[in-house]
């Protein structure tokens, strides 16, 4: 009995277990490049919470619907087979059950967020791998400029990154809200003028990964996307030295212009940035600094940053 | 002389929103000519305009609902096409700035002007009658309070015409809602009519907790309440606390766009987190204003059309209290991608979660109320059920979006709209819809044709699933909301399929229009001449239908929970013969004159045309004036007029 349940059991499974591998292949094409296909750890973390708070979660619902439908269903006036309890409106342990029920899936599902919520904390660097790359990200209307302070480059709407090293990317907003999204590769954050966002990502292979802005902006918000390009080490070190050829170079009156309202920009690359410039862009914006102490603040961060 | 206003303001080189305004503008003219040569001003003047009865005021504020409900349901019949369409290199057939008004515009129209009036419209007709009383506790503020919400829908709507309306998403975030961002009058618009309309609701959350606190029937103790007033109690409490809110954050970023202050601007020491924060802290206890009525109804519903007492009282009542008071500490989860920290999210994240358990018990006990009953498949039910199924779902996706790392990948994706939209239709709009044709007889003295009302329902119920389950997909396939256009051709299957949804719910629209026609022509044969046509429970079954403006000739004496089926039990006789004469508020004309006056106030500010404002300001301020001063706010109805009213309608139940 035992044994034929054994021997029975892995043939059983295998069709099934082939059939949601298949099925989660179908998905993760027609799904791709969204959450459910995630291309780094980050995002591959949060679609394991996802799909493992959707079970817990069906466990208790698909049963509660069910038994809505059976329950009218069975209790309809003309079935008079059914019990028929007209004053019936109170049962403790029926009570005590249906605050329970509830109250222990929250339970649960609350020491996932709390934990999941720490874990995958957008700041929270990621100790794996290679040293982390550094990008400053700054929301223009309607492009995104990509600084790269340690390779002194810049691009817009366009983000190469070397595939399987840390990201470390700090945002901020040149003028209104915006929310940085590369989907495959997992959490989104604010970019927000005056502030300064941190956010940490990793792809972990080669790859062209869409990303876009998830907060309106305004006129120009539907064409904020650019293409985030994994390349291999090899190939972002040859990138940034073609990068640096050009003769183009972001400093404040560079900027300046840049800034001003554009949308479906081709990506472009600037070979040199100003030091600091991340830093004004923040200075600029922030709460409380007047220009004049802007550029205080400013002169102070082109000599400290690198 | 006239402010920014020219007539550039008039959109002449727009076909779609020019032809829109004509058609509205014909429409409105021809509504006038019709009531002029019908002769139907004084009777509208008279019984309705200066109404201070609450169950007028209650059809008012529904019917100001469905009316507002076709022009949202336009707005979004609009995106769906335009989002159906621009795939790819495609840009489909609304230019940015247009398509950007339209989803802002849904958005403040569906939560302010269609699902606000319609909970407050249901808990304006029914809570006085629930609780065995003549009236609310402040007749005159309640018409009031109707005629400054239809200010802010008749502003919002003349956007339409003159103008523009806000192009910044239904909340206005800042800096995008600043002058330096959005210059027009678009925002202008936005904030004046919520202001005034927000002015509106408040007033009406003080009146209606008033009444609910201190004017119940003899013996309708808080225990016995039904649980509807629990629900209107929770609501309208939120209302007196939440909408001050609200006020003071527009007021803060009207100061930022008049008088060029900083409160939320990028410069000069603004931060547009704080508004964030704040418009929420209305906006969370917002939903729960608008749900927690809806959960009331379906409370009556399930109850009546089982034939049983509502199962576990006492736990609805503690469910709806604890909502009430969680729904202020959740705000934070609207924004989890704004970098707080882990501990920040956690703590949202974990209070959110918490929410679910009473709305989660809520659910149980609807099942076990149906457990052991006979249930009547009627369309008040139908739209409980299919709200059960629904909602269930929506709480799910919500719960999901509450956990923070899974919002961090699915905040402000197609999946979130999806949530509210499934909370919001399955849970508000179902609730209304069943209100409406559960207590509609009790309103008018017929009931509504059923074979419609089901054909709508079944529209609405399959037309949402059409609509959303593919934005849940586009959520989880990484598609952001408010896109006028996309590259991915791949999401447009998925935005098609949701187009035709929408236009299933649009049959479903349709369905409930012949419903009302077909059931106002065929009336005389669906009367209601019991004043109990569903076999109900609570004391609002236990008036004629319609009801008389006084409710009760003699206040009903309450001995426990579903007062009126325990009067039915005992064989209490529900005529008297005995009658003193009543009190009653006399009509008044001052919501009608002072939204007259607020009206000109909001067009005056919105367009920078100061003498105009200031003309209004002290025409509104007069109109205060004046009421306060009234010689005679009450008449009296003498017992023979009463007992002439009473008679006859006991006749015909004699006869029977």
């Amino acid at each position: 009995m035992g044994a034929r349940a054994t021997r029975g059991g892995p043939g059983a499974i295998r069709p099934l277990r082939r059939l949601a591998v298949c099925g989660l292949a179908i998905l993760t094409c027609a799904f791709a490049p969204g959450p459910l296909a995630p291309a780094g750890p980050v995002g591959a973390a949060e679609r394991i919470i996802l799909l493992d708070s959707l079970a817990i979660m069906l466990a208790i619902i698909v049963p509660v619907i069910v038994a809505i439908l059976a329950f009218a269903w069975w209790f309809r006036a003309s079935n008079t087979r059914a019990v028929h309890l007209p004053d019936w409106s109170y049962s403790g342990r029926l009570e005590f059950i249906v605050w329970s029920i509830p109250a222990m899936v929250v339970l649960f599902l609350g020491g996932i967020g709390w934990i999941s919520s720490h874990d995958l904390d957008p700041a929270r660097p990621l100790n794996s791998g290679p040293p982390a790359v550094e990008v400053q990200v700054v929301a223009l209307d309607w492009k995104w400029l990509f600084i790269y302070p340690d390779q002194g480059v810049a691009s817009v709407d366009a983000l190469v990154l070397p595939a399987g090293a840390p990201v470390r990317f700090r945002l901020t907003s040149a003028s209104v809200m915006n929310s940085f999204f590369v989907p495959a590769l997992g959490s989104q954050i604010y970019a927000m003028a005056g502030m300064t966002t941190s956010l940490n990502l990793k792809a972990e292979r080669p790859g062209v990964y869409p990303g876009l802005s998830a907060q309106f902006s305004g006129d120009g918000f539907s064409d904020m996307r650019f293409d985030t390009l994994a390349v291999t080490p090899d190939q972002f070190t040859a990138w940034v030295a073609a990068v640096k050829a050009r003769r183009a170079a972001l400093d404040q009156g560079a900027y300046a212009s840049l800034a001003r309202p554009s949308s479906n920009l081709a990506p472009f690359t600037y070979g040199a940035v100003t030091p600091g410039l991340f830093g004004w862009i923040v200075a600029t914006t922030a709460p409380g600094n007047s220009p004049a102490e802007a550029r205080v603040v400013a002169a102070a961060s082109a000599q400290g940053a690198p | 002389m006239f402010g920014k206003l020219t007539w550039s303001a008039i959109p002449f080189d727009q076909p779609i929103p020019l032809a829109a305004s004509a058609f509205v503008v014909v429409a409105i003219l021809g509504l006038i000519a019709l009531i002029s040569v019908k002769g139907w001003w004084p009777y509208l003047w008279s019984e309705w305009i200066t109404s201070v009865d609450h169950k007028r005021i209650g059809v008012m504020y529904f019917v100001l609902g469905m009316v507002m409900l076709l022009r949202g349901f336009i707005d979004a019949l609009m995106m769906r096409s335009q989002q159906a369409l621009a795939a790819g290199g495609a840009m489909g057939y609304l230019p940015p700035g247009h398509y950007d008004q339209i989803f802002s515009a849904h958005g403040t129209i569906m939560i302010f002007f269609v699902a606000m009036p319609f909970v407050i419209g249901l808990m304006n007709f029914v809570v006085p009658l629930q609780l065995g009383v003549r009236d609310v506790a402040f007749p005159v503020l309640n018409s009031v309070s109707f005629w400054l919400t239809a200010t802010g829908v008749l502003l919002a709507n003349l956007s339409l015409v003159i103008g523009e309306f806000a192009k910044t998403g239904w909340l206005a975030y800042p800096p995008l809602s600043e002058l330096a961002y959005s210059p027009g009058v678009g925002v202008d618009y936005y904030l004046w009519s919520l202001q005034i309309a927000g002015l509106g609701t408040l007033m009406f959350g003080v009146n209606l907790v008033t009444t609910i606190l201190k004017m119940r029937a003899p013996g309708m103790n808080y225990t016995r309440m039904p649980i509807f007033c629990w629900t209107a109690l929770a609501s309208t409490l939120l209302m007196v606390a939440a909408f001050p809110i609200l006020t003071a954050t527009f007021a803060m970023l009207l100061l930022d766009r008049y008088l060029g202050m900083h409160f939320f601007t990028n410069a000069g020491g603004g931060n547009a987190m704080m508004y964030i924060n704040l418009i929420w802290a209305w906006g969370h206890p917002e939903v729960y204003i608008l749900i927690l009525p809806a959960f009331g109804v379906f409370s009556e519903v399930i109850a009546t059309f089982s034939g049983k007492p509502l199962f576990g009282y006492r736990s609805m009542v503690v469910a709806t209290m604890a909502i009430c008071i969680l729904s202020f500490l959740v705000w934070l989860h609207h924004f989890f991608t704004m970098g707080a920290g882990a501990d920040v999210n956690g703590f949202f994240g974990v209070m959110t979660m918490i929410i679910a358990v009473p709305t989660g018990v809520k659910v149980f006990n609807w099942l076990f109320t149906m457990y052991g009953g006979r249930v009547r498949f009627n369309a008040p039910i139908l739209w409980s059920l299919g709200f059960m199924v629904t909602f269930v779902i929506g709480g799910m996706t919500g719960v999901l979006l509450a956990v923070p790392p899974a919002d961090f990948v699915l905040h402000n994706s197609l999946f979130l709209v999806a949530h509210f939209h499934n909370v919001i239709i399955g849970g508000v709009v179902f609730g209304v819809m069943a209100g409406y044709n559960y207590w509609f007889p009790k309103a008018f003295g017929f009931t509504l044709d059923e074979g419609l009302g089901k054909a709508g329902f079944w529209c609405w119920l399959i037309g949402f699933y059409l609509a959303f389950m593919p934005l849940y997909a586009l959520g989880l396939m990484g598609m952001t909301r408010r896109m006028q256009h996309y590259a991915n051709p791949a999401w447009q299957p998925f935005l098609i399929l949701a187009a035709v949804g929408a236009v299933v719910i649009l049959a479903g629209v349709g369905f409930q229009i012949a419903q009302l026609v077909v059931s106002i022509e065929t009336r005389d044969r669906r009367r209601d001449l019991t004043g109990d046509p569903w076999n109900g429970r609570t004391l609002e079954w236990s008036t004629p239908s319609p009801p008389p403006a006084y409710n009760f000739a003699v206040m009903p004496t309450v001995t426990g929970i579903d007062a009126w089926w325990l009067m039915k039990k005992a064989g209490q006789p529900r005529a008297h013969t005995a009658y003193e004469p009543i009190e009653a508020p006399r009509n008044s004309a001052a919501g009608f004159v002072a939204a007259f006056f607020a009206t000109m106030i909001g067009f005056a500010m919105i367009w920078h045309i100061w003498w105009l404002a200031i003309i209004g300001l002290f025409g509104a301020f007069a109109v205060v004036l004046a009421s306060a001063w009234r010689a005679r706010d009450e008449e009296i109805i003498p017992a023979a007029e009463i007992a002439k009213i009473e008679g006859a309608r006991a006749a015909p139940e004699g006869a029977a």
